[in-house]
């Protein structure tokens, strides 16, 4: 757990003193919000109905850039290597940069609810416990499955190409529910999205086991 | 006994990528305290069995044996007695040395981390730049940091991939004192390089490495560099 927090706290680390990734995935998520809402251009009464699949049509896209991001930190000067020589158990590895890209994608999250709301007219107060469950567990899921394919695209020469490649066919699921959770929590409240939330929180708990299995098949030679 | 067995013991080791053999069955036995210089030419597969020994990459044929220890396992523990310089520094360019030093220093379990990361600094000679991010260090300066965080948690097996390449000759020079002061000190090093001569003052061993293969071996400290340059030229069919 201790190597874990080690690399939790230096990917933030980084992070806060670049802004790299944080600030293109802004820029990113702002373009697009803007490009989705101006070429629907709904009615305000209409409009809320396109706020889920944009929030996680944004969220997806702009999570794939800052997942990669994040493991390009582990190829420059050839990190990876002296992760993989401490005596830590790979799996922790996997964990520290999971929780990373979670906060990181989080971070981004906090600023795409409010301005799919702004864009959209929908009023996301009194929605807003389910609406973090609902981010929550589709942050965790997406940034389980990003994290593993990450670190296989990223030793790759068409890197950019492959994570989303390898990525986007198996989270369509985790899409999918997601979508259906958020218009459900956004109509009707947290109570009646039971369903889906618990099915969002299978995916997590088996794209995490996944991944925390198959990380040190992937990360060494 | 784990300690009594040698610090590396290789037997038939290989590794093919995508069907090509870069490493082609290496024999090799590295005792306690020995300074064994791997000579050969770009593409002989110096990097690949260096990272085979760093636990790095897996072979796919032959055994190795680090302490006693299966190193296809790579258990954390043995991970924890070696130490690995490689052709990059393997600290993160956005953060200082310290803060490098201070990260692996955490990930190694190191006891008293901050008198540990500072007694590297002053004896890589970075005591002064420690809070200056990485990014902005010389290659000499980048490959002494390399060598400090290759050392922080007092391993008893440091291996270094051609720590003298684009050094320039007075780096080179401060970089050989302190491997030579490593071997005094009893550490076990290996280390690959193709220049004989900046080997030759830290070598307690020799080995030419072609073609994937231990194509020459000596018998100890290289005293006569050119006789080592001819073993070397016809093990390889190249001159150095």
């Amino acid at each position: 757990m201790h190597a874990a927090l080690a690399i939790l706290r230096k990917d933030l680390d980084i992070e806060w003193r670049t802004r790299e990734g944080v600030s293109t995935v802004f820029v990113l998520a702002v373009m697009l919000l803007v490009v989705f809402a101006v070429a629907h251009d709904l009615p305000p009464d209409e409009a809320p109905a396109l706020a889920p699949p944009v929030l996680w049509a944004t969220f997806v896209l702009t999570g794939l850039l800052g997942v990669q991001r994040g493991f390009l930190l582990e190829r420059e000067n050839d990190c990876l290597a002296g992760l993989l020589t401490a005596p830590v158990d790979p799996a922790s590895i996997y964990a520290g940069k999971l929780a990373a890209n979670v906060v990181v994608l989080g971070a981004m999250q906090a600023v795409v609810v409010p301005l799919v709301g702004l864009f959209l007219h929908v009023d996301m107060v009194p929605a807003l416990p389910g609406l973090v469950v609902v981010l929550l567990l589709g942050n965790v899921g997406f940034s389980a499955l990003a994290t593993l394919f990450a670190a296989v695209a990223v030793r790759t020469r068409a890197r950019e190409v492959m994570l989303p490649l390898l990525l986007l066919p198996l989270v369509v699921p985790l899409l999918i529910g997601a979508v259906v959770a958020t218009r459900t929590i956004l109509a009707d409240g947290l109570g009646a999205a039971r369903d889906g939330l618990t099915v969002l929180a299978a995916f997590d708990v088996v794209f995490v086991v996944a991944g925390w299995l198959l990380f040190t098949y992937v990360v060494r030679d | 006994m784990a300690d009594a067995a040698p610090p590396i013991r290789a037997r038939g080791l290989a590794r093919t990528f995508a069907g090509v053999p870069v490493v082609a069955g290496v024999d090799l036995t590295v005792a306690a305290g020995e300074a064994l210089v791997l000579l050969g030419p770009n593409g002989a597969g110096k990097t690949t069995l260096l990272r085979m020994l760093a636990l790095l990459v897996r072979p796919t044929a032959g055994e190795l044996a680090l302490f006693g220890t299966d190193g296809r396992e790579a258990p954390p523990a043995l991970r924890r007695r070696l130490g690995y310089v490689a052709h990059e520094s393997l600290c993160y360019p956005d953060l200082s040395a310290t803060e490098n030093l201070a990260f692996y220093a955490r990930l190694f379990g190191v006891d008293g981390a901050a008198a540990r990361v500072a007694a590297l600094l002053a004896w890589a000679g970075l005591e002064g730049t420690g809070r200056r991010p990485v990014r902005t260090f010389s290659r000499g300066m980048a490959q002494r940091l390399a060598l400090a965080r290759a050392l922080l948690h007092e391993p008893d097996l440091l291996l270094l991939d051609e720590p003298w390449s684009a050094l320039d000759p007075a780096a080179a020079d401060a970089l050989t004192e302190r491997l030579v002061a490593l071997r005094d000190a009893g550490r076990t090093i290996v280390l690959t390089t193709h220049d004989v001569a900046r080997a030759a003052p830290l070598a307690t061993r020799a080995a030419v490495l072609a073609r994937g293969r231990i194509g020459w071996t000596g018998d100890g400290p290289i005293r006569d560099v050119a006789a080592v340059r001819a073993a070397y030229a016809a093990a390889t069919g190249a001159r150095v």
